[in-house]
């Protein structure tokens, strides 16, 4: 057999009879410290028009910098049963929501520590491959020098850092934008 | 500094491209900016590690889920999961879902006029064992029409969505059926620009796990992305 990857296929319009049974969007649950935050947005399409129909997938270290098992070798806290997994699929108004912890930094190809991120990958129909970007939390000082971030072209890093909202602490505003002027960085993985 | 493991990228050719104007729905939804490249770093490297007490021992078996038996024709869908060296890719979650034997999906917003089946939902979850293998036990799904372009027909297909070990080898694909007269029309199929890449998508039909008076067996093997012992960049 070829070593070649199995090519991907949209999930298609009827992904919840097979997905949301592992639907999770709190996340905080065996967190070991760390900062709560509720995140929130839509996902809308070339039109502008809210994407009803998709499904979002989330993966983060714990408040340390580190990730659940396997791979993730360093040591780590017996306590720590942060497990990192999110699926939340948008409601019929294109609308996403999850709380979670903040993350730690997470090392970086440079070796330094990468901004705070959760990774992200979308699915839905019209997509024939996932799509994957990150979302980076604001008023963080290692933004600056993130490797990853810095990558992406200077006027459309914005699209990848959720906004906090004046009126409700702990809470962030991050909206997937498909197409047009401001469209969100999605990233080759 | 710890060692980093790296996924390779697939062959030109071998995935679909993001816009593929033939399936219409990728025409809005598809992003126009070219993608980033994103290095692998333990945010790519890791992914969630499921403990198999999430899946029932039953969910494998989706004509064993009601009180009686699904129509249609009995399959047994097996096959490995493999990294991109030949290495099976053991406990990994594999998580299928599939429109009845008459074609119609239990999803609210599936108009297609086929009945539903009230023994049959279409779900099914598994992991695969020391050697990568798994396997269902199903009904053969039916073709559907869907609004794409004039009289179109999805071929039979079965949804696949694999895990692997990380972030990066995470895949959600279609299985579909060997000698299917729809697969030559279908832009989602066809998405696939390399056609020995496109064909890996069929399963094959198999002596091995066809089981004597119960049901017909389809092999399906699934290829996560190999890796690369590649130095740190910089």
């Amino acid at each position: 057999m070829s070593g070649e990857t199995t090519p991907s296929q949209t999930v298609g319009p009827y992904f919840s009879i097979g997905m949301d049974w592992l639907n999770r969007s709190d996340l905080t649950q065996g967190a070991f410290g760390g900062e709560r935050v509720t995140i929130r947005g839509r996902i809308l399409d070339g039109e502008g028009q809210p994407v009803p129909d998709a499904c979002l997938e989330l993966w983060q270290a714990d408040a340390q910098g580190k990730y659940a098992l396997p791979e993730d070798v360093r040591e780590k806290s017996p306590e720590q049963k942060f497990f990192g997994f999110g699926r939340i699929p948008t409601n019929e108004r294109g609308e996403f929501s999850f709380t979670t912890i903040k993350p730690g930094g997470v090392p970086g190809p440079d070796g330094r520590p990468q901004a705070p991120h959760i990774q992200v990958t979308v699915f839905m129909r019209g997509l024939l491959r996932r799509l994957v970007t990150r979302l980076y939390f604001p008023d963080e000082p290692a933004l600056a020098a993130d490797h990853v971030l810095n990558l992406a072209p200077a006027e459309r890093r914005a699209t990848l850092v959720a906004r906090p909202l004046a009126d409700e602490p702990h809470t962030l505003e991050w909206d997937i934008r498909l197409q047009g002027e401001d469209e969100t960085v999605f990233f080759d993985c | 500094m710890m060692p980093m493991l790296r996924y390779r990228r697939p062959s030109p050719g071998t995935q679909p491209e993001l816009l593929h104007p033939p399936y219409a729905s990728s025409i809005k939804r598809a992003p126009t900016r070219p993608l980033i490249q994103l290095p692998h770093t333990l945010s790519e490297t890791t992914g969630p590690f499921f403990s198999q007490e999430i899946v029932a021992p039953k969910a494998f078996d989706l004509t064993r889920q009601h009180k009686g038996e699904p129509l249609g024709e009995r399959i047994v869908v097996s096959g490995r999961l493999l990294d991109g060296d030949g290495r099976p890719v053991p406990n990994s979650l594999v998580e299928i879902w599939q429109a009845n034997a008459a074609g119609r999906y239990l999803h609210k917003a599936d108009q297609h006029d086929a009945p539903l089946d009230p023994n049959f939902t279409g779900m099914g979850q598994t992991f695969t064992d020391d050697e990568g293998r798994y396997r269902f036990v199903t009904i053969r799904p039916g073709a559907y029409p869907w609004r794409n372009h004039y009289n179109a027909w999805r071929p039979q297909h079965i949804h696949f969505s694999v895990f692997g070990p990380a972030f990066a080898t995470r895949l959600v694909t279609q299985m579909y059926f060997p000698g299917d007269p729809l697969l030559e029309f279908d832009p989602i199929y066809n998405s696939v620009p390399v056609e020995s890449a496109r064909k890996r998508l069929i399963s094959v039909f198999d002596w091995a796990t066809t089981t004597p008076e119960i049901a017909l067996g389809f092999r399906f093997d699934i290829v996560l992305r190999g890796r690369n012992a590649t130095p740190m960049e910089r």
